[in-house]
């Protein structure tokens, strides 16, 4: 329908190279795809994957290098070029307008539905129902994307896709926000669409990279290490050729569990940002000296926990009692002061403020202490030394610790935030998707950190939406669903399996 | 690198200076004025004498003041556009202090004058602070509703109960209220001009902002709560309460102002007193980039500016209106500016295009210019 | 006066004042549909009425003369268009921050308004205007002829763009692209809309808009020109785009309920209560406030990304 084009035989990028500021994000990059066949892109947080593909998509232009399609040049100057030779791409951030329905996105982007003076929404309508009843994928076309789950709206987002005609798929992290279980159907699907169309498949998930792609090409630092067939490498072999090194995430060995009790949330209600009852009910005991991961399908009220526990968001009903005071609906600065440190989902716009220097942020908890000022005024020196002495620990690497916080890398802005928190001793620490985005390496660091602060007998509230992330760390899983905790497991006994069936919701007696 | 940045940022700040006399020009051009001699007259007719020199000044005094109070709101995320509503209560409120203790001495009444003033300010700004903070409204548009407010109610108390019982009895009801005590007045530094001692009030006040800004925890809260109000408030500071101080402290700066015109130059509250002086603040604010080092040498330049648009209005037949054209246009180019000087995709093309365009000289070092 | 009377007064002034806040507000509607604040709106509304006031001043004879109505309306228009251009420059290729440029283009287009009329035009003077022009049939309906349809032409025109902004922003494919870019321009991007392109028409059809609005106060609400005609009535409507929620019949509610609020001050006035001619003219601006104060916003509905700029080479 949207300019049907040939076939997509074969798909070729030589020598593609593009530059951001002060990075170098594709260098020098090759690949190519044939039909039927699919491509996992592989690489760390990072490494260029996104940028590539988004050059793929007509949405960057590349410095140098070509694409060629079938053998013939093309050059993609907007997004609608590449949709005509039928390139689509499903984002890792969906790109679907909230306040529109689903009929109204599919439209926006389908420019024959488009007459002068006159939208034709039946046409698209009748298109998505084809679409949706021929890849069995049921969509409602008449809701608004913000009343849908998160499943649903990466399934409108592929009926997008394919609405607009696509022959290639390139699919950025589609599995981030699944369950596992979600996960494998999701792959199925794909390995059954692949009779009709080539797909590049994004991701860092080595066993579903494994499960589903032809082959693979690795990217490290935005240039291609490795290129070969998927079936004849181990996710061992993969993962060392990702990092450029053998990168072994420390992992929680110990189990022995302590028993004291220093945060207890009991029948907990809050609103979420539309009013709805984000959590209904929650109950959460966090013991000192353990690692607590809460697992779960994000949007299941995790975000609203976290804001809650900060203080930020209104209480219902229920109490939050931290080392048996009782803290609930007290302010940011009554639970910082308790003791209860916290490093925010968000982690440059929550976590730091970022037009101000790594030593300002460093202090951005404590700068009225009696440790960095004097009555009403900053002791500067104090807060200079305190930030080269934090920048040694956390091997925070900085120009200098005056440059804006908010030009730092992804990793180590997260490592101020974790030098900040951790210097403050907290008795407990809350982290939200703490290693989301960041390379292996501060990944690691970080994991490092976290079971170090268990050790000591800090209490931490680990919410991730990476289970393997989540099994490695815990010494108990809490899975959280519609706002509730529906089961809390030993990390030592819990599977995969038994871990995606609960964040879908289902317990089984 | 560095060389390249330079160029850049120096090219940027021409451009859009030439830009916005390139406007300018075309308006003055339109009404038949010659805009190179129109601009020889703004900028070099000030400084022909020592009254002009000295007016320069006395412009810029507040200026100063209210640029000093923008530049808080500004910085603590707020938009303060009710300088001119919060000029006009200032004066009001240290009028009425200044009549209502005819016989007190100099050393009490005028620290009791500029305080009124100040507190009528901030009380302004204050509602509009409260406004925002716990009732989300929009800050431009509530200061900009207050600013006409303040107008009108200013011109009911100078015809009404504040006016200056002569006026009624000689029948002529110019709207203006008594002349203020002689201990009311500030005292003028230079004899036979009309500059005041407020110039040094003003500095002191300049030098105490950046020391709050900067120097204490009550301005790193604020600059924080302005810089990024999401984290401040995972960081435990109250961003609301924040905001309203920083409006209440944006309003004292512009009632002070107020305040010290009425003691410094007319002695009496009339009509027209402020004479844009709230608008002219915010241009003065994001000239001086939102600093107190940058906020003194813009409020003189922008003096100059004041004082020439009158000389080429007397002299030439220019309407006084050109200077908010002048002073729209530069905010206009300002803004702009800002955002390409600190744009580094810009930038990044502005140094290939130097590159490409045969600079050996420069090395291939861009590349790797940002973080590791 | 009887109160029948006096409602039939209230109903029939409000009617007219009510058009200059209402089609200066549908096109900040456009506006801010399409992400972007516009609160020169003030300054383009002066530009409108200056240029709409110009033909009917100088033209007084030729065969221009009975055309210089529309001749004003259509300068207004093409001066608002340019202003939304040059505020699309600054806010939409130079990104640049809305709140303060729109102050910008505020003292601009006022300031440029009041020089021009000073050098050109010199002291205030009236003009004939647009002419009244009663609906044959419709204007003798008892009570609601005189309300609605006994007024000049413009006034019809005004209130048949409600009908037609709201068409336009919900059922046509322009529409759709401009709720995309206000929401989520970087979906509507990935979908091969071009963001900037569609922020430059929807400021350009709201600057016409405005300056539609200003060349209205001059030539029929007024008859005049002064540099102070617009009195705030671009922020009104800025503040009635909030109030009624980004959606035109929301916002013809608002320009009603305001100009009826100001003529119902005005006719207790002629009625014989005595308040501080001050206080009354005040009675608007306070109003603003108390409507932004309880006016919650929609967050579902309106643009939420509104009042930022889009890069697209901005990494996310």
């Amino acid at each position: 329908m949207q300019a049907a084009s040939e076939p997509i035989q074969e798909l070729k990028l030589v020598g593609i190279c593009k530059r951001f500021p002060g990075i170098l994000a594709c260098d020098n990059v090759s690949l190519e795809v044939k039909r039927g066949e699919v491509l996992a892109l592989v690489g760390e947080n990072g490494a260029g994957k996104s940028t590539l593909m988004n050059i793929l998509a007509g949405l960057y232009q590349p410095d140098s290098g070509t694409i060629s399609l079938n053998g013939e040049a093309v050059h993609f100057k907007t997004p609608n070029a590449a949709f005509a030779h039928g390139i689509g791409m499903v984002h890792q951030n969906f790109m679907l307008v909230p306040n529109l329905t689903v009929v109204e996105n599919v439209a926006l982007g389908s420019k024959n539905l488009h007459r002068f003076m006159n939208l034709d929404l039946n046409g698209a309508r009748r298109r998505i129902k084809e679409i949706s009843e021929h890849h069995e994928l049921p969509v409602n076309p008449d809701a608004y994307i913000w009343q849908l789950s998160v499943g649903e709206q990466q399934r409108v987002e592929l009926v997008k896709t394919l609405c607009f005609g696509a022959q290639l798929l390139i699919l950025d992290e589609p599995t981030s926000a699944l369950t596992p279980q979600e996960t494998d159907d999701l792959l199925a699907r794909l390995k059954r669409m692949t009779a009709e169309l080539s797909i590049i498949f994004i991701s860092h998930k080595l066993n579903e990279v494994k499960a589903l792609s032809d082959r693979v090409t690795i990217l490290r630092h935005g240039a291609v290490v490795f290129n070969g067939t998927t079936a004849d490498h181990t996710p061992a072999e993969l993962a060392a050729l990702m990092t450029g090194h053998e990168v072994t995430l420390p992992r929680n060995e110990s189990h022995d569990q302590s028993t004291e009790v220093i945060l207890s949330v009991k029948a907990l209600r809050a609103r979420g940002d539309r009013g709805n009852l984000a959590l209904d009910g929650l109950d959460l005991e966090l013991r000192a000296g353990e690692v607590l991961g809460l697992a779960g399908v994000s949007g299941n009220g995790q975000r609203e926990l976290a804001d809650v526990l900060a203080g930020l968001r209104p209480v219902e009903s229920g109490t939050i009692h931290f080392q048996g005071k009782n803290l609930t609906n007290h302010s940011p600065r009554r639970m910082i002061e308790a003791g209860l440190g916290y490093i925010p989902e968000d982690r440059h716009h929550e976590g730091i403020v970022p037009s101000f220097s790594v030593q300002d942020n460093l202090v951005l908890k404590d700068y009225a202490s009696p440790k960095f000022s004097f009555s009403c005024f900053l002791k500067l020196g104090e807060i200079e030394r305190n930030a080269e002495s934090l920048r040694e620990c956390f091997d925070i690497r900085c120009s200098s610790t005056s440059v804006a916080t908010g030009s730092l890398s992804g990793g180590n802005i997260q490592k101020v935030i974790l030098a900040r928190e951790i210097a403050r001793c907290p008795k407990a620490l809350v982290a939200v998707y703490p290693t989301r985005g960041v390379d292996m390496g501060a990944q690691e660091f970080i994991h490092t950190q976290l079971l170090a602060r268990r050790k000591e007998g800090v209490g931490v509230l680990l919410i991730s939406e990476e289970l393997e992330e989540i099994m490695n760390l815990s010494d108990r899983i809490a899975v959280i669903y519609k706002g509730r905790i529906l089961k809390v497991l030993p990390a030592a006994i819990a599977t995969r399996e038994q871990l995606g069936l609960l964040m879908a919701g289902v317990v089984n007696e | 690198m560095n060389k390249i940045k330079l160029l850049y940022r120096l090219g940027v700040i021409l451009t859009a200076a030439l830009a916005a006399a390139l406007v300018g020009a075309m308006v003055l051009t339109a009404i038949g004025a010659s805009p190179i001699a129109t601009y020889t007259t703004i900028f070099t007719g000030p400084f022909a004498d020592k009254y002009g020199i000295t007016e320069v000044l006395v412009r810029a005094i507040p200026l100063i003041l209210v640029g000093l109070g923008i530049a808080i709101s500004f910085r603590s995320g707020i938009l303060n556009i009710g300088a001119e509503g919060q000029i006009l209560m200032g004066i009001l409120a240290s009028t009425a202090m200044a009549l209502a203790f005819p016989g007190a001495p100099k050393v009490i009444l005028l620290p009791l004058m500029f305080m009124a003033g100040a507190l009528g300010g901030a009380f302004w700004g204050g509602i509009a602070g409260f406004l925002r903070a716990k009732l989300g409204v929009n800050e431009i548009l509530s200061t900009v509703m207050l600013n006409y407010i303040a107008a009108q109610f200013y011109t009911y108390l100078l015809r009404g109960p504040m006016i200056d019982s002569n006026e009624l009895l000689t029948g002529s009801g110019t709207p203006q209220s008594m002349r203020l005590p002689k201990a009311a007045w500030l005292d003028r530094i230079v004899p036979e001009t009309r500059l005041h001692a407020g110039l040094i009030l003003a500095l002191v006040l300049a030098f105490c902002v950046y020391s709050l800004l900067w120097r204490t925890t009550w301005g790193y809260r604020l600059r924080a709560a302005g810089a990024e109000a999401k984290a401040a408030r995972y960081a435990g500071v109250h961003v609301e309460r924040s905001l309203i101080t920083a409006m209440l402290l944006a309003g004292g700066f512009a009632g002070l102002a107020g305040a010290v015109e009425v003691s410094g130059v007319h002695h009496r509250a009339i009509e027209g007193i402020s004479s844009g002086y709230g608008f002219s603040g915010i241009v003065v604010a994001l000239f001086g980039g939102l600093h107190p080092a940058g906020i003194v040498p813009a409020a003189v330049f922008f003096g100059v500016l004041l004082v020439g648009a009158d000389m080429t209005q007397r002299s030439a037949g220019v309407p006084a209106n050109m200077i908010l054209v002048l002073q729209g246009v530069v905010i206009l180019a300002i803004v702009s500016a800002k955002m390409y000087i600190n744009n580094a995709y810009a930038l990044e093309r502005f140094a290939r295009f130097f590159r490409r365009s045969g600079t050996a000289k420069i090395p291939r070092s861009v590349k790797t210019g940002g973080q590791p | 006066m009887n109160s029948g009377g006096m409602i039939y007064n209230i109903l029939s002034l409000g009617v007219p004042f009510s058009v200059a806040l209402l089609v200066a507000a549908l096109g900040e509607n456009f506006n801010q549909r399409a992400g972007i604040f516009n609160l020169g709106c003030e300054g383009i509304m002066s530009m409108g009425a200056f240029l709409g006031f110009l033909p009917a001043f100088f033209i007084k004879t030729g065969p221009l003369a009975a055309h210089v109505n529309l001749l004003g309306f259509v300068f207004a228009m093409a001066a608002g268009a340019l202003l939304g251009l040059l505020f699309a420059l600054v806010t939409v290729t130079f990104r640049a921050s809305q709140g303060i440029a729109g102050i910008g283009l505020q003292m601009f287009g006022w300031g440029i308004a009041g020089t021009l009329s000073r050098h050109f035009v010199g002291g205030v003077t009236g003009v004939e205007g647009v002419p009244a022009w009663a609906i044959p049939g419709l204007a003798k309906i008892p009570f609601l002829g005189g309300v609605l349809f006994n007024h000049n032409p413009v006034v019809y025109i005004a209130f048949l763009m409600v009908p037609t902004s709201w068409y336009l922003l919900f059922r046509t494919p322009w529409g759709l692209k401009v709720r995309a870019v206000g929401t989520y321009p970087r979906a509507a991007d990935t979908m091969g809309i071009n963001v900037n392109r569609v922020r430059y028409q929807a400021l350009m059809l709201g600057g016409a808009m405005a300056g539609f609005a200003g060349a209205y106060l001059s030539l029929c609400q007024a008859k005049m020109f002064a540099d102070d005609i617009v009195a705030g009535r671009g922020f009104i409507a800025v503040a009635l785009v909030y109030f009624g929620r980004w959606n035109p019949v929301g916002i013809l509610g608002g320009a009603l309920l305001f100009s009826l609020a100001q003529t119902l001050q005005l006719s207790i006035q002629v009625g014989g209560i005595k308040f501080p001619y001050e206080f009354a003219v005040m009675l608007p601006y306070v109003l603003v406030i108390v409507v932004l104060a309880f006016t919650r916003k929609a967050r579902m509905r309106g643009p939420t990304e509104l009042g930022k700029p889009y890069n697209r080479e901005m990494r996310v």
